[in-house]
């Protein structure tokens, strides 16, 4: 199982989980079982069946876009970080 | 009992003394003024670093790691640097040479001399801390003295950066923000005050940066930052920008102006107990957009005045820029470009991702698909 760790603003989607458990092979398959097991951040981070626009995905501090994408190899021990752009300097 | 004569001479026989010619002939030689501060003061040989003699035994290693290196040492005259080339023997440096007729006997046949630009003694005094950090020292605070940092925005990311920045001496420092102090600000942006309530913010800085330290030429731009304004603020000459914007129009805006000026931007951003750190710079690592091509949705993409702020997150998040800043300012240790800094202030956790140039970036790729400033709002709300 690796972990997942939750942005603030993707948070209310995970159950208020700061992060959470998913498995998979690679980043396809564990962006599908966070779906199964969070449908609402599903949605949002994977709706349309490919890598979010607008939030990035680091395995074990790696961009999986300059990996492999959706394949990029994921392990039991990996710490997935999904990660939006933030605005504030207030 | 030997005189001082007499210990002269012989150290002198005991020692490497080259004239002029000679020690300009050793191939990559190191060259140490041991004379005092006034004396350095007044001119010295072209590339030379100043050891007073009173230091040269603890700080030598710090400037000749290599004990084959030559050594050129010199005084005045050449019998201080006599005794210096004596004690570098000692300490095992093999090639040691004092220079015959020292700095006089330089400056007398027409050589070439620099006069050394140098700190005032108030300056000397209050950069004292700094002066003392090899790293920075006297060369290095002259560095910062020169400066010119740009600040976009003088809220919760530009508060502490003014501030620090100010108190290390950045000689030149320019603020953009339109917007006036209240009361809701002063939970964290520690550049204000009960005082400059109602006052402009850049005002409100300046007033507060030159409180800690006159020596700062502060430069306003009361203004909100615009495609139309950004080139002309920009033109001003900075060398750096500190990037402490409060919207993602005005970030992008931002990141694209200086790939287009080729200026760094220290970037911070923060959100609740969040913060993201990292240094774009031009042609050596990504830009914003390499990193966030897109914004996020509005609803994924709360203000600060929507969401909430630990008031200390933009302190951490503004003096780790702050930190940034200044090294790039000095020209010294490992930037942040390339990596970037993500901190969890509840856990307080830090965590690194690698961020790298994306080739096929719009602004700052290889074949560039946007090469004048858009319609930022537009961009950002059609998310």
């Amino acid at each position: 199982m690796s972990v997942v760790r939750i942005p603030p603003v993707l948070r209310a989607e995970a159950g208020g989980a700061r992060e959470v458990e998913a498995s998979g092979a690679n980043v396809r398959e564990l962006l599908e079982d966070l779906t199964v097991r969070h449908p609402a951040l599903g949605s949002r981070v994977y709706g349309e069946g490919e890598l979010p626009s607008f939030v990035n995905v680091y395995v074990d501090g790696e961009d999986v876009r300059t990996r492999d994408g959706l394949d990029t190899e994921v392990r039991d021990s990996s710490t997935i970080i999904l990660l939006p752009a933030m605005a504030g300097g207030c | 009992m030997a005189t001082y004569r007499d210990l002269l001479a012989r150290t002198k026989d005991e020692i490497s003394e080259v004239d002029a010619a000679r020690a300009q002939s050793l191939d990559g030689a190191l060259w140490v003024d041991v004379r005092e501060l006034d004396e350095w003061q007044e001119g010295h040989l072209p590339g030379a670093v100043h050891v007073p003699r009173g230091f040269l035994e603890s700080r030598i290693e710090q400037v000749a790691p290599d004990r084959n290196q030559e050594i050129v040492v010199y005084c005045a005259g050449g019998n201080r640097s006599a005794f210096a080339a004596k004690s570098l023997q000692e300490l095992g440096y093999e090639h040691a040479h004092s220079l015959a007729g020292g700095f006089t006997d330089w400056k007398r046949n027409g050589l070439e001399i620099v006069m050394p630009r140098t700190l005032s003694p108030e300056r000397r005094t209050r950069y004292s801390r700094h002066l003392l950090i090899p790293e920075i020292g006297e060369e290095g605070q002259l560095k910062l003295l020169d400066a010119k940092i740009l600040l976009i925005g003088a809220g919760g990311l530009g508060s502490p950066a003014s501030l620090y920045l100010a108190a290390a001496g950045i000689g030149t420092l320019g603020i953009v923000d339109a917007d006036i102090v209240d009361e809701t600000n002063l939970q964290r942006q520690i550049a204000h005050s009960l005082d400059t309530l109602g006052a402009p913010k850049v005002d409100s800085a300046k007033r507060a940066i030159n409180a800690l330290n006159p020596d700062v030429n502060v430069v306003t731009y009361r203004e909100r930052l615009t495609s139309e304004n950004i080139d002309r603020i920009l033109d001003d000459g900075w060398d750096l920008i500190v990037d402490g914007a409060d919207n993602f129009p005005t970030r992008y805006l931002v990141n694209d102006a200086s790939v287009w000026h080729d200026i760094p931007v220290v970037h911070g951003s923060i959100y609740r107990f969040e913060g993201q750190i990292t240094v774009f710079k031009p042609k050596e690592g990504p830009c914003y957009r390499c990193l966030f091509p897109e914004p996020p949705p509005p609803e994924l993409a709360p203000s600060c005045a929507e969401g909430g702020v630990l008031g200390v997150l933009p302190g951490i998040v503004g003096t780790l820029q702050t930190n940034e800043a200044i090294k790039l300012a000095a020209g010294i240790g490992e930037s942040l470009v390339g990596r970037l800094l993500l901190l969890d202030a509840l856990a307080t956790e830090f965590n690194e991702v690698r961020i790298e140039r994306n080739p096929d970036c719009p602004v700052c790729g290889d074949h560039p698909t946007i090469t004048e400033y858009i319609d930022y709002v537009e961009f950002c709300a059609a998310r």
